[in-house]
C-alpha cells in the first residue's frame, strides 16, 4: 500500500559534526558570562534577594535584547523563594510586575506595582512601568498621574519624554513632536539605548503625521546607533511596508526568523514581492501561532490577526483576534488591526470600540483617520 | 507591543510580544493494553540549559555533541516523567534517540516504552521537566488511546494529571476498523486497478477465431447480450477475490505467516500487470474467477500490512480483524455496483472497447509496471 502523504519525521542525522541547533548567544560572551556567574553565586545562596533581583534583571535584559520568552521563565525561577509569599519584599514585587505585564497579565502587574508604591512612593522604575501599562491600557488620565509622580525623580529627557508620549496620543502631537525633539537634542549625556527609543517614538509621531521624510529620518538616524533592537526593526518594517518598500524590508530582516514580529513582517514583504521563500515562512508562523494557542497563549493575537488577514486572507478569523487583542492592548497599531479586519469583513460595527476610543483621545493618525472614513464610506475604496 | 518609557529613565524595559516561542516540549504517549509507547520532543536549547550540550563551547550543538550525551539525556528526562496505571508506577525505558525540526529550531526527539504490571483504566502522568528552571515552560501531550486522541498541557500548576481511559465500546471499535478496510480499498489504488483489470471484460464476451469485427469495435470480442452473465461473471470474481484475500489477511494478522513487505508488494504490482495483460493478450478466458482468487491471497498480504500499522487492539483481535475486512468488502461492493452498470450500458460502444477496455488495460499496465520497479528496486517514480 502506498503512503499518499509524506510527514517530516524524526531521524537519526549521519554525521557527528552536524549542527543541529546554533545557540543565539555563545557561552563565552561577556553578558551570559556574567549571567552564569549569578547563576552559579544563587544556586549557593538561593536565599540571596540581592543577587536573585540582580540575575532576574539581567534575564530579563536578554528576554528583550533576543526577543526570547524563556528568558523571563529563568527569571521567575530565580525568585522563587518570594515568587508565592504573600509579602514579598518590594524589588521582588516590582520584578514580578515586570514579568507579568510581559505575558499581558496587566492587572496583575497593576496590583504588585500599587503595593509597591505604597512602601516606596520614590521608586521611579515602578513609576514608570505603571506608566506603560496604562498607557497600553489606554488610560491616559492614570498614564498622566504616573508621569507627574514620575517627573521628580528622573532627569528632565525623561520626564519631558513620559508626557510628550501622551499628549502625542492625545490630540497634542505637533506640539509634543516638537519638544520631544527639543529635549533630545539638550540631553548630550543620553545613552545610546535612551536615544534609539527617543528616536523611534519620534519616528512613529511623524509617521502618525504622515510626515514621511521627517519619520525617514528619525528612523535612519536610530538604525544608525547600531543597538540591536528589535522594536526598532518592526516598526522601521511597518513604515517601508506601508509605502511599498518590501525589497527594503527584505535586506533588513532577513535574518531575523527567530521572532516572530520580525518574521510576520519579512513574510509579509515577501508576499508582496512573490519571494520564494514567502510561503516557507508562512508555514513557519502558522506552526508556531497553532503552537501558542495549544499552550494557551494569547500575547501574539495583534500579530495573528494580521497574519490571518493578510496572508491567509480569512478576515472574519482576524476580526476575532482583533476584538480579542483590544480588549488587552489598546495602542494605535492595536486600533489599525482592528479597523482593518473590520472593514475587509465588512463588520463596521466591530469597529466601534475603537472609534470611540480614536474620538476620545482626538489621536492624529492619518491612516487610522482614512480607515475610519472608508468604515463610515465602505463605497470610497480601498486603501 | 508594549516597552516601558523606561528607557527613559533607567536600563529596565518592560517587554512585549517581541518574542519567539516559548519554551514547550511535545510528549504523545499511545497506550496499548499494559505497554505504552512514547515519543518526547524536548528543545535542545531547553536541554542545552538544563545539562549543558554544548561541550566545546563554540555555540554549536552538534550531533556528536548531543549523541555523546543521549544517557543523560534519558535519565535526566526519565526521572522528571512518572507514569502510574491504576496506581502502579510503569518504569520507563529510553529505546530509541532522533532529532526533528520544529518551527522554533532542533528537538531531541526520545522514544520510549513503559510497562505496566497490567492493563488499567487510571493513566497518571506527573510532569516536572523544565518547571524548575523556567516556571513559564509547558508540556504538551497527545495522548492515544483505542483509536481516540486527546491532549493536555502540563504546567507547574497541572503537573499531576489523571486520564480516564474508558474503554470504547465494541461497536464502535467495530465501526473504526470497518471505516478503515473501506478507506484502504478506495485508497488503494492498486487493488482497485487489479479488480478493474478483472472487471472490464466482464461485459464482453471472447469470440471465435476468425469472425469479423463489427465496424469501429475490437477484434476478438463482442459485447454480452443480456445482464446476467455480466453479473454472475462478476459475482464470481469478487467472490474469490474476497475469500482469497481474507485468508491470507486473517492468517498474516494472527501472525501464523509472515512475508516481507517487499516481496508481497511487488507481487501484487505483478499481479496487476499480469490481470491487465490478460485483456490485450488473452490467456486465461474461462474462469477469471481463478485468476481472481489465486492473486487474492497475495492482496491479502497487502492489506495485512495495512492492519498492522494500523496497530490491532489486544483485547479485540478478532472484532478489528472482521470489521477491516467486512470495511474491505463494502468498499469493493461500492465500486462493484458503480462500475457494472456503467460498463453493461456502454459495452457496445466504441468509446468503451477501445478507450476503457482496450486504453484502460493498456493504461494499468504501464501503471502497475511503474509500481513493480518502484517496489522491487524501492525506487520513487510516482507521487501516489
Amino acid at each position: 500500500m502506498y503512503a499518499l502523504v509524506t510527514v517530516a519525521a524524526p531521524r537519526v542525522p549521519t554525521a557527528d559534526t552536524e549542527v543541529l541547533e546554533r545557540l543565539p548567544v555563545r557561552p563565552n560572551d561577556p553578558s551570559m558570562r556574567e549571567i552564569r556567574e549569578l547563576r552559579d553565586s544563587l544556586a549557593r545562596e538561593p536565599q540571596n534577594l540581592d543577587l536573585a533581583i540582580r540575575l532576574a534583571r539581567r534575564y530579563f535584559e536578554q528576554a528583550l535584547a533576543q526577543g526570547d520568552p524563556r528568558y523571563v521563565g529563568y527569571a521567575q525561577a530565580a525568585l522563587k523563594p518570594w515568587w508565592d509569599v504573600r509579602d514579598p519584599p518590594t524589588s521582588v514585587l516590582v520584578m514580578r510586575a515586570t514579568l507579568v505585564q510581559y505575558r499581558h497579565d496587566f492587572p496583575a502587574a497593576l496590583a504588585d506595582l500599587d503595593r509597591a508604591l505604597d512602601r516606596e512612593p520614590d521608586n521611579a522604575r515602578a513609576w514608570s512601568l505603571r506608566m506603560v501599562i496604562h498607557l497600553v491600557q489606554a488610560d491616559y488620565e492614570a498614564a498622566r498621574r504616573d508621569c507627574a509622580a514620575f517627573a521628580p525623580l528622573v532627569d528632565e529627557l525623561s520626564a519631558t519624554g513620559c508626557v510628550a508620549f501622551i499628549d502625542g496620543l492625545t490630540g497634542g502631537a505637533r506640539k509634543s513632536l516638537a519638544a520631544l525633539d527639543r529635549a533630545l537634542a539638550r540631553a548630550r549625556d543620553a545613552s545610546a539605548e535612551q536615544r534609539v527609543w527617543l528616536l523611534e517614538r519620534l519616528a512613529e509621531m511623524a509617521w502618525r503625521l504622515n510626515d514621511t521624510k521627517l519619520a525617514e529620518q528619525y528612523f535612519k538616524r536610530a538604525l544608525a546607533l547600531g543597538i540591536t533592537d528589535g522594536f526598532l526593526l518592526a516598526a522601521y518594517a511597518d513604515f517601508l511596508l506601508d509605502y511599498g518598500r518590501a525589497p527594503e524590508v527584505i535586506t533588513l530582516l532577513k535574518d531575523w526568523t527567530l521572532a516572530d514580529p520580525l518574521l510576520l513582517r519579512l513574510a509579509l514583504a515577501e508576499q508582496a514581492v512573490n519571494a520564494p521563500t514567502a510561503r516557507a515562512h508562512q508555514a513557519t508562523l502558522a506552526d508556531r501561532y497553532a503552537a501558542a494557542r495549544l499552550r494557551g497563549d494569547t500575547t501574539h493575537e495583534q500579530e495573528e490577526s494580521r497574519f490571518t488577514l493578510q496572508m491567509l486572507n480569512q478576515p472574519a478569523e482576524a476580526l476575532r483576534l482583533a476584538l480579542s487583542n483590544w480588549r488587552i492592548q489598546k495602542e494605535p497599531r492595536d486600533a489599525r488591526v482592528l479597523l482593518e479586519a473590520s472593514l475587509a469583513a465588512r463588520r463596521p460595527d466591530a469597529a466601534q470600540p475603537v472609534l470611540d476610543w480614536m474620538r476620545e483621545t482626538r489621536i492624529e493618525d492619518w491612516y487610522l483617520q482614512r480607515l475610519a472614513d472608508q468604515l463610515a464610506n465602505p463605497r470610497k475604496g480601498a486603501p | 507591543m508594549i516597552r516601558a518609557v523606561c528607557c527613559l529613565a533607567l536600563a529596565l524595559c518592560a517587554g512585549g510580544a517581541l518574542a519567539h516561542k516559548p519554551s514547550d516540549s511535545y510528549l504523545s504517549i499511545a497506550v496499548d493494553g499494559d505497554k505504552l509507547h512514547g515519543q518526547w520532543d524536548i528543545a535542545l536549547r531547553d536541554l542545552d540549559f538544563a545539562i549543558g550540550l554544548d561541550s566545546n563551547g563554540d555555540g554549536d550543538i552538534t550531533w556528536g555533541e548531543v549523541r555523546s550525551r543521549h544517557a543523560e539525556i534519558a535519565a535526566y528526562a526519565r526521572a522528571r516523567l512518572t507514569v502510574t496505571l491504576d496506581g502502579t508506577p510503569c518504569p520507563l525505558r529510553a529505546t530509541e534517540h532522533l532529532v526533528d525540526l520544529h518551527s522554533d529550531g532542533t528537538y531531541a526527539v526520545m522514544r520510549f516504552e513503559a510497562q505496566c504490571a497490567k492493563p488499567g483504566a487510571a493513566l497518571e502522568l506527573g510532569y516536572n521537566l523544565f518547571f524548575d528552571l523556567d516556571p513559564q515552560h509547558k508540556g504538551l501531550l497527545r495522548l492515544e488511546y483505542a483509536g481516540a486522541t486527546r491532549t493536555a498541557i502540563f504546567s507547574p500548576e497541572t503537573a499531576r494529571q489523571r486520564f480516564e481511559l474508558a474503554r470504547p465500546s465494541r461497536l464502535m471499535q467495530f465501526f473504526d476498523y470497518s471505516r478503515e478496510g473501506v478507506w484502504h480499498i478506495w485508497m488503494g489504488f492498486d487493488h482497485i486497478l487489479f479488480l478493474l483489470s478483472l472487471l472490464l471484460p466482464a461485459v464482453l464476451i471472447r469470440r471465435a477465431r476468425g469472425a469479423m469485427a463489427q465496424p469501429g469495435l475490437i477484434r476478438g470480442w463482442r459485447a454480452v447480450d443480456r445482464f446476467k452473465p455480466a453479473f454472475w461473471e462478476v459475482f464470481q470474481i469478487v467472490t474469490a477475490f474476497t475469500i482469497a484475500h481474507s485468508i491470507t489477511l486473517s492468517l498474516a494478522a494472527l501472525g501464523v505467516i509472515t512475508l516481507p513487505t517487499r516481496l508481497t508488494e511487488s507481487a501484487i504490482a505483478l499481479s496487476v500487470i499480469l490481470a491487465a495483460l490478460n485483456n490485450l493478450y488473452p490467456l486465461f478466458q474461462r474462469r477469471r474467477w481463478m485468476v481472481a482468487f489465486a492473486f487474492g491471497l497475495i492482496h491479502g498480504f497487502g492489506f495485512a500490512s495495512v492492519l498492522a500499522d494500523l496497530g490491532l487492539p489486544r483485547d479485540a483481535l478478532l472484532l478489528a480483524l472482521v470489521g477491516f475486512n467486512l470495511g474491505v468488502e463494502v468498499g469493493q461492493l461500492v465500486i462493484v455496483s458503480a462500475f457494472l452498470p456503467t460498463a453493461y450500458a456502454l459495452r457496445r460502444t466504441a468509446f468503451y472497447q477501445r478507450m476503457i477496455f482496450l486504453g484502460g488495460s493498456a493504461l494499468i499496465c504501464v501503471v502497475a509496471t511503474g509500481w513493480l520497479i518502484e517496489r522491487a528496486f524501492n525506487l520513487k517514480l510516482f507521487v501516489f
